[in-house]
């Protein structure tokens, strides 16, 4: 047979590889290599982490395709990249330049407040946020091949992460349970596509790959999101935006690796310095929050 | 029988999903203690240089080394990579087998393919004679081998995708990504 590129089981499968591993936003060469040294199994080329777009303010956007480059000259595990929700010329361009893996991000602002980029229509395979199990179908249904919680970025709060694994996790065990006949109300009420109702009740999980993201900042906080249930962790502000980014990076690698053993976790949480300055999410005004982005 | 997966990174859940539709019984291995009694150790697919540092920082370097003298081994990927002697970049490899190996050797993700291989020995092992379906992705080749080491599967254009010496085994690709288990099967025969 031709050999065939850009498969689901491609798209599907580079994320099964970055299980149980840490992914890190980098916004220059130098802290990919610092990333890359650490563990981290892949990283997130972006110009500002989101701490300093919300610091920032004004419309946040897909990052220079020069200084993603660099990054992927710089190290030899795979480079993610992000583009606006909906912006589907954004990512054909992070497509073009031979990205690993595209996150479709509400950091970023949102260029389209309906719809969502048709992900199918790409070989490049898409990571999408979410808060529940029916935004993680809808998302998966438009062709995202990973799926990671919202959480709340740049806020070093894990509390909005714990939110929406829970949800997604609960509605997974709910569904575990239901009979067939429930299946299409429960896929009316969460506003999910049947087909995938039906898969996630068989096996048990999301048909891809699930990570934790926004304001996971510690090594606890990561082994709370693995206890909870997701393949791994998103990582952005929380290792450049602290006092010893390399001693935290490998901390939270090791955490990861060792989610179940408090022993280890107790061992590397040891002198990490200052985490950074976290802001409270649960009171955050709601114009603040980047999770409500997307729908 | 008992099979570990190394578990510091990457798709061991996938592998330990084939062992256990085997009959095999498994053990995630992430400190050196859970090496004491396996038959053989799957390394998974993953990111090759996080779970030669993890495995570094855990003292597992030395521990895997005497395993695999004794025992059955197979890495697929980045676990192949890990097994190999010589990847010309600086990294913790295994060095256990005599294959020199290039990472990323196809390009990027973009550049992952699934493809159809003829691998003899599996057919003869497994009594079949379909083609085995190959799912690559970012992709290592073994550029040469030597010593004792045989090929077991090239693509058309030569390139060594999957190769053997004694009982220890590396495929570039994953078959633990498929619903064939041939490959697992001839592995636990290699472990028994």
């Amino acid at each position: 047979m031709e050999a065939k590129t850009g498969t689901w089981t491609e798209k599907k499968g580079l994320a099964q590889m970055l299980k149980g591993g840490v992914i890190m936003d980098v916004v220059n060469a130098e802290q990919a290599k610092i990333a890359e040294e650490a563990g981290a199994c892949a990283v997130m080329a972006l110009e500002r982490v989101p701490a300093d777009i919300r610091a920032d303010g004004g419309v946040a956007r897909m990052s220079d395709p020069d200084m993603i480059l660099k990054i992927m000259d710089a190290v030899s595990i795979p480079v993610m990249a992000k583009c606006r929700i909906g912006h589907f010329v954004e990512a054909q361009i992070l497509e073009s330049i031979g990205v690993d893996y595209i996150d479709e991000s509400e950091v970023l602002t949102p260029a389209d407040e309906e719809h969502h980029i048709l992900k199918h229509n790409f070989k490049v395979p898409f990571v999408c946020g979410c808060r529940n199990i029916g935004e993680a179908l809808r998302r998966i249904g438009e062709g995202a091949a990973m799926m990671r919680t919202k959480g709340e970025a740049g806020t070093g709060d894990v509390v909005e992460a714990v939110r929406h694994a829970r949800s997604v996790v609960g509605a997974i065990r709910q569904l575990k349970t239901m009979n067939d006949e429930e299946l299409m109300a429960y896929a009316k009420n969460n506003g999910a596509p049947y087909e995938l109702v039906k898969e996630v009740k068989e096996l048990g999980r999301l048909p891809v790959v699930n990570f934790a993201a926004g304001g996971v900042a510690t090594p606890a906080d990561a082994a709370l999101m693995m206890q909870l249930g997701v393949d791994g962790v998103f990582v952005g502000s929380g290792i450049f935006k602290s006092g010893d980014p390399a001693k935290r990076a490998q901390a939270i690698v090791k955490s990861v690796t060792h989610y179940q053993d408090a022993s280890i976790l107790a061992e590397v949480s040891k002198n990490l310095g200052e985490a950074m300055v976290g802001r409270n999410a649960s009171q955050m005004p709601e114009g603040e929050r980047l999770a409500g982005r997307g729908w | 029988m008992k099979i570990g997966v190394l578990a510091l990174q990457g798709d061991f859940s996938e592998h330990i999903t084939m062992l256990k539709k085997l009959g095999v019984e498994t053990v995630e291995v992430r400190l050196p203690k859970h090496l004491a009694g396996l038959n053989g150790l799957i390394i998974p697919g993953g990111e090759s240089t996080t779970i030669g540092k993890l495995a570094v920082a855990y003292e597992l370097m030395e521990p895997l080394r005497e395993f695999g003298k004794e025992h059955a081994i197979w890495g697929t990927c980045a676990g192949a990579i890990f097994l190999s002697k010589d990847i010309g970049r600086d990294q913790p490899l295994l060095g256990l087998m005599d294959i020199k190996v290039q990472r990323n050797a196809f390009g990027r993700q973009v550049d992952s393919f699934e493809t159809d291989l003829e691998i003899d020995e599996l057919y003869k092992a497994t009594g079949t004679e379909h083609p085995y379906h190959a799912v690559f992705i970012r992709a290592p080749i073994i550029e040469s081998v030597s010593g004792s080491t045989k090929i077991l599967s090239a693509l058309a254009d030569g390139r060594i995708v999957a190769a053997q010496q004694g009982r220890l085994l590396a495929t570039s690709f994953h078959p633990e990504l498929t619903g064939d288990t041939r490959f697992h099967e001839y592995f636990i025969s290699l472990a028994s």
